[in-house]
């Protein structure tokens, strides 16, 4: 990419945050906009000034070296750095409207809205049945049995698990095989519908079959849910995403519509990064 | 030049020699330990088992109008001696309660005194020459036996050895215990679960984990003196009662329930906290659904150790007057009772050798009572113990 080029997509930018190309087949509602967001380990700075808009009913990746801040910012998005000490947000994350970190925002309320799928499979050591059925009965969902039933039936199989459960739903979560357990987790995210899921390298604990098997459900949940992820496999978030984000150092290097990004880098530190000549 | 593997071997002999030297060590000390315990077991069974056998001799008991004035007199006067005053005390009752019983006169077996029961089994004994060979001639006809001691189980502390017994110390055991568990529980575990899952981590509770850790540690009369000071002298909570030893075993179990109870909660996976945390789980969610009834297995485990320490306990209990002369069987949470360690305390000082086999068979019963509480708390923790 000539350096001409570069700079006719930097002054097209509207306004920070938002990809210098749109995808255009791509749904451009507006889900989630961050604007100068900073958040502070301590002392060490691990997200710098992060614009970016997140479009609804998209996949969205992150994409970055080790470190590089792409799980805090995932973190930032249903406030689960509340759990960390000494962490310190600046800066607007704004969902339909309201600001996230607000603090007339609960953040009970937010992670209903905003599910998370995590790296490793950690369903509850319950039943498969009461993993998916238990947040939507504590959020008062659903209280008849055969409204319980009917939901946990079309989370399951949303999640492209009901044909292999649907004999042993009594049994622990914990005793389906790596790739099962991770789709149980997207069951019990997806089961309160919600209107983002937020996954942390979703298939990095799994085996190749078991992650195509993911990645094509995620591509069917982008149908209902906004999803971002966070990856370490580029080729997982040029088949997946629609929207890619690069982040280097807790800064956006780069953001754009995924084709874009892989096919035509604007910045030449994005294209070493997926060239794979460091990361 | 590399090394052949002679020259290798070589240096290896010592190494390898230290190794096994070091085994047998540890196999030494394991072996000593071992037989440490053996000698301990072996040493209370043979002085405590006589304590569950207790002489009795049949005699003829003439229920006449005299005995129901002077007791004596419903005996042979060869007899009178070798039967426990005790039994003799009751004649008159027993005639009061079945008047049918006045003008009979009848073959009972009736608890020997102390003197024959250690005759009878071989020990030193305070009988005449005389009594001897009464005790003997009634044995060659059957009439004097050991049998199984009901007594033992039955009755309180007594001055009598043949009529003492570990009901009552047991009884305050148990009511002590409750209150020690109904106190120490809630609040350990509640403490637990703050310092763990809702505390910040910050220089205030630190300090109350160190001190806790301390407690832990402190030597257990001190504990007494607190209860002591607080319990019995500033709330007036009536002394040498199951209530106030109760508080103040609660006070040495807390600590030991709060540390089992931090271990436990830290051993739940952060995984698990991240799920139900993800899904909207509010703080007290989180613990009560999910971190809770993991962690119940290790909590259990911990709090039954707790008890079982406290249930050895003597010291604080002898501050707080718990070692006292309790003959009857209380169910009162505000009378005065004793407890198993300080029963066997008592007995240990008694000048009368009967006592020594009470005091290893009190022993024997209190080590009894703690192998269960342990089997329990492993049992317990195998039971509910999620393999998933």
């Amino acid at each position: 990419m000539s350096g001409h080029e570069r700079s006719r997509h930097a002054s097209s930018r509207p306004e920070p945050g938002q990809p210098v190309t749109r995808n255009t087949d791509a749904n451009h509602e507006l889900s989630i906009r961050v604007r100068d967001l900073n958040l502070w380990y301590g002392q060490s700075q691990a997200l710098k000034n992060v614009n970016i808009d997140i479009y609804q009913k998209n996949v969205t990746a992150l994409i970055g070296p080790s470190g590089c801040g792409k799980s805090t910012f995932l973190r930032c998005l249903n406030r689960m750095n509340d759990l960390i000490p000494n962490v310190r947000v600046e800066g607007l994350v704004e969902m339909d409207g309201r600001d996230v970190n607000a603090p007339k925002m609960d953040e009970v309320a937010l992670r209903r809205r905003v599910g998370m799928v995590f790296q490793k499979p950690n369903p509850f050591p319950k039943s498969i049945y009461d993993n998916v059925v238990y947040a939507p009965r504590m959020h008062d969902l659903v209280s008849r049995k055969a409204e319980q039933d009917e939901l946990v039936e079309k989370a399951l199989r949303d999640a492209g698990l009901w044909e292999e459960v649907k004999d042993k739903l009594q049994e622990p979560g914990t005793s389906l095989s790596g790739g099962q357990q991770q789709r149980l987790c997207i069951a019990r995210a997806i089961a309160v519908q919600p209107d983002v899921i937020l996954m942390d390298e979703p298939t990095s604990a799994l085996d190749p079959i078991s992650t195509a098997t993911i990645e094509d459900l995620m591509d069917k949940l982008k149908q209902q849910f906004t999803i971002i992820t966070v990856t370490h496999n580029m080729q997982q978030a040029a088949r997946v995403a629609d929207y890619t984000a690069f982040f280097h150092l807790g800064e956006i290097i780069e953001y754009n519509d995924t084709k874009t990004m892989f096919a035509n880098p604007a910045v030449k530190k994005t294209e070493d990064y997926i060239t794979g000549r460091y990361g | 030049m590399s090394q052949s593997f002679d020259d290798i071997s070589a240096q290896l002999k010592r190494r390898h020699r230290q190794s096994t030297h070091l085994k047998w060590v540890s196999m030494g000390a394991l072996g000593l330990a071992g037989l440490f315990l053996v000698l301990f077991f072996a040493d209370m069974l043979v002085k405590g088992l006589p304590a569950f056998q207790q002489a009795q001799i049949q005699v003829q008991v003439d229920y006449s109008e005299q005995a129901r004035q002077l007791p004596l007199a419903a005996l042979n006067e060869e007899v009178r001696p070798l039967v426990s005053r005790g039994y003799l005390r009751l004649i008159p009752r027993r005639i009061q309660e079945n008047p049918q019983l006045l003008g009979t006169t009848r073959m009972e077996w009736v608890l020997a005194d102390s003197q024959v029961d250690q005759y009878l089994k071989g020990h030193h004994s305070k009988l005449k020459p005389g009594e001897q060979s009464v005790v003997e001639r009634l044995q060659a006809q059957g009439r004097a036996e050991l049998k199984f001691n009901t007594t033992f189980f039955t009755n309180g502390d007594s001055k009598m050895p043949e009529l003492a017994g570990i009901a009552s110390a047991a009884m305050g055991t148990l009511l002590t215990l409750v209150v020690t568990l109904a106190i120490a529980f809630p609040i350990g575990v509640m403490t637990a679960v703050y310092l763990e899952e809702f505390a910040a981590d910050n220089r205030l509770t630190q300090a109350i984990e160190i001190n806790i850790n301390n407690l832990a540690a402190i030597p257990s009369i001190l504990f007494g003196l607190l209860g002591l000071a607080i319990f019995i002298n500033f709330f007036g909570v009536p002394r040498s009662s199951p209530l106030v030893g109760g508080l103040t075993l609660a006070l040495m179990t807390l600590p030991v329930i709060i540390i089992a109870t931090r271990t436990a909660l830290r051993s739940v996976p952060e995984s698990i906290r991240h799920a139900a945390f993800g899904v909207g789980c509010s703080r007290w969610q989180v613990v009560r659904d999910h971190v809770l009834p993991l962690a119940l297995p290790g909590i259990m485990t911990g709090s039954i150790i707790g008890m079982a320490q406290a249930m050895g306990e003597t010291a604080p209990l002898i501050i707080v007057g718990m070692v006292a002369f309790i003959p009857d069987v209380t169910n009162s949470f505000t009378e005065a009772a004793t407890v198993l360690p300080a029963q066997i305390f008592t007995w240990a000082g008694e000048p009368d050798r009967a006592f020594v086999e009470k005091t290893s068979g009190g022993i024997l019963v209190l080590l009894a009572v703690l192998i269960t509480l342990n089997a329990t708390a492993v049992v317990l923790r195998k039971k509910f113990e999620r393999r998933w």
